[in-house]
């Protein structure tokens, strides 16, 4: 039987590996940048001074590994301090989560007064940089903290009045992301629902929010990614560590007067990521669901 | 159940959605609402469900006015054109959804929905999500989630719009044999006037926001009472001519440029010395023979059954159903025929009806 033979010659071989590889060599370049980076800030936390990538020790020799920079660990205020970002970011989910995905159902699904206005200005007040409105917002957790019951968990210098702070900054985003997730389930489902014998409320638990499961969690993921690494709320609206969460105790660490521990820095720096970088590896599908808009076309 | 509208009307700004509609139910009847899209039959459906609030007029069950009451408390059951199942829910989930916001007990529940897939012939596949079902398998989930609250008037908004043509004609018959067997109440809104002259008693015509008649299907293919209505129910559609009606030695003449037939007394006295007004004949009333009038055969259309041929008379195209067996070709000179008891005569300013006014 004849077969048909192609010229395969050495240089065929050779462009079809170069044309197989390029790709790879140029992720490979593109993300080194990053994965050296990564690499300096693991070994920084294990040495006394680093060298480039290098470890070295008191004489300039390469050496000197130390557990020294983790000591932190062992201090009980880190874990304080990290229950505080945990606390921040887990407010943001909750709060978030649940007041955009109400207050988005009504923008999506009723008509009132002043809905087109409501809208456009949620809109213009998340183009605000939260920077400025540092002043006002100090104001306003100073008059909450005079508030009987609310005052010693909300106002100022509490995690909760920088959980507070910080959820209000992001509804405007939330209650959009979650406008364009309701705006694609159809009224006809909606409509059954309500001939089926459900009330309005029970519409939008038992119907319509498991629709837009995707975007929830999405929205979710990017809160609590937020609410973990928030500095500036945090910085301006707590003082002295009680209350700090892991970026302000970070920032706590310079000191203007005594040399600073870079390498310390650095594995304070490392252990907030940890939970990060664990966190992002099993949610970035979902994460991804952010920019699609959602909900699967269903029926 | 009787349903009675009186004056329902729904506005939006200046936007009309149905306009002082009027008509009755009768129990155990099934009506279609027929219409082009958004000639407000969907509108007035969901008026009826509770979804919409009127604007005006009021809605009554048996009597009882029920524009206050909210959708949940009419005893109403609906099917949508998406079917709109709930795509997180099993099939067993879906039907019984409604006997879950009743609090019926679960064991009832359970049997009952069971009952009503088996009647719906979806009993095997309860434990299926909706995305895993046909259209035609969905469309019955949809049904079945309709009736199992056991509702004293079913809605239907377009429910086969969306299936593919044998499919549609399986649940059309399979529609109509469940309403007369259950008995209940129905409105089944469509553009299709097919399915609304073969499912319904009456049929309720429907454009702008108007209703335009109430009748049953025969009633409005024989007597149709305006131009849209004789133009929108039938298929092929009425040929429409403008022609003169003049008594001549006893007869009434239709006449026009290479046009003359006579008509009966009955009608043509009723036609007589208005002018130009508008003829209506339906193609099945026409036919080739060896007199009558000359035509031209301008094109064929074969539609399998019959031909359809478009004959041009002077300046007029005339749409007649034709043999096949006749082979004719574009060019073919023939001559037409009219079922004269059949011409309907319209006024071309207020397109009423000539023939049939109340």
């Amino acid at each position: 039987m004849a077969t048909t033979t192609r010229d395969i010659g050495p240089l065929y071989n050779l462009r079809r590996f170069l044309g197989r590889s390029l790709p790879y060599v140029l992720l490979i370049i593109s993300i080194l940048p990053i994965v050296i980076g990564y690499a300096w800030l693991i070994i920084a936390t294990f040495s006394y001074r680093t060298e480039g990538l290098f470890p070295i020790d008191a004489n300039g020799n390469i050496g000197g590994w130390t557990l020294r920079n983790w000591a932190f660990l062992r201090d009980p205020k880190i874990w304080h301090v990290t229950l505080n970002s945990l606390g921040i970011a887990l407010g943001m989910v909750v709060g978030v989560g649940f007041v955009s995905s109400l207050a988005a159902y009504a923008l999506s699904r009723m008509n009132f007064a002043g809905r087109k206005a409501f809208l456009s200005l949620t809109l213009i007040l998340h183009a605000f940089p939260s920077v400025t409105l540092l002043i006002a917002i100090f104001f306003v957790l100073n008059f909450i903290s005079g508030i009987p019951v609310l005052g010693p968990r909300f106002g100022y210098n509490t995690v909760g009045g920088v959980a507070l702070v910080m959820v209000s900054l992001e509804l405007p985003l939330g209650v959009w992301l979650m406008k364009g997730f309701f705006d694609n389930i159809s009224w006809d489902m909606e409509r059954a629902a309500l001939i089926d014998g459900a009330s309005r409320f029970r519409v939008w638990w038992e119907i319509i929010l498991p629709q837009i499961k995707p975007g929830l969690a999405a929205l979710a993921i990017f809160n609590f990614l937020s609410g973990w690494s928030a500095f500036l709320i945090p910085f301006t609206f707590t003082v002295g560590t009680k209350v700090a969460n892991l970026p302000v105790y970070l920032r706590q660490l310079i000191s203007d007067t005594a040399p600073t521990n870079w390498n310390q820095i650095a594995a304070v720096g490392l252990f907030q990521l940890i939970p990060v970088m664990i966190f992002f590896i099993f949610t970035q599908e979902m994460l991804l669901n952010i920019y699609s808009g959602g909900a699967k076309g269903g029926v | 159940m009787r349903v009675k509208l009186e004056n329902l009307t729904k506005r939006w700004g200046n936007v009309v959605g149905a306009d002082h509609i009027n008509l009755e139910v009768g129990d155990g009847e099934f009506v279609a609402f027929l219409g082009p899209s958004g000639c407000g039959k969907t509108t007035t459906l969901l008026m009826i469900a509770g979804i919409y609030k009127p604007t005006e007029g009021i809605i009554k069950f048996d009597g009882q006015i029920v524009n206050h009451l909210a959708p949940k408390d009419r005893n109403i059951g609906m099917v949508f054109q998406s079917y709109a199942l709930y795509p997180h829910m099993t099939v067993f989930q879906n039907i019984s959804y409604p006997l879950k916001l009743k609090k019926v007990p679960k064991e009832e529940m359970q049997k009952h929905a069971q009952r009503v897939a088996d009647m719906m012939g979806i009993g095997h596949l309860m434990d299926r999500k909706p995305a895993q079902l046909s259209g035609g398998q969905q469309q019955r989930v949809a049904l079945g989630r309709a009736l199992v609250k056991e509702p004293d008037l079913l809605l239907f908004d377009e429910p086969l719009s969306n299936l593919d043509a044998r499919l549609r004609l399986t649940m059309r018959s399979e529609i109509k044999r469940l309403q007369m067997e259950l008995g209940i109440t129905s409105i089944y809104v469509t553009h299709d006037q097919v399915e609304a002259m073969t499912m319904a008693n009456r049929i309720a015509v429907m454009k702008d926001g108007r209703l335009q008649a109430y009748a049953t299907p025969d009633e409005l293919y024989d007597r149709p009472r305006t131009l849209f209505i004789a133009g929108f129910v039938g298929n092929p559609p009425m040929n429409f001519l403008e022609v003169e009606v003049v008594r001549e030695n006893g007869d009434y003449h239709a006449r026009r440029e290479g046009f003359d037939v006579v008509v009966p007394a009955d009608r043509g006295v009723k036609a007589a010395g208005q002018g130009t007004i508008i003829m209506g004949i339906r193609p099945e009333d026409i036919t080739l023979g060896d007199e009558g009038i000359v035509g031209e055969v301008y094109v064929v259309e074969p539609l399998g059954r019959d031909d359809l041929v478009d004959v041009r008379i002077g300046k007029a195209d005339i749409h007649v159903l034709a043999d096949p067996e006749k082979g004719l070709k574009v060019g073919d000179m023939v001559r037409l025929n009219f079922d004269t008891h059949k011409i309907q005569f319209f006024d071309p300013q207020t397109e009423q009806s000539l023939l049939w006014t109340d």
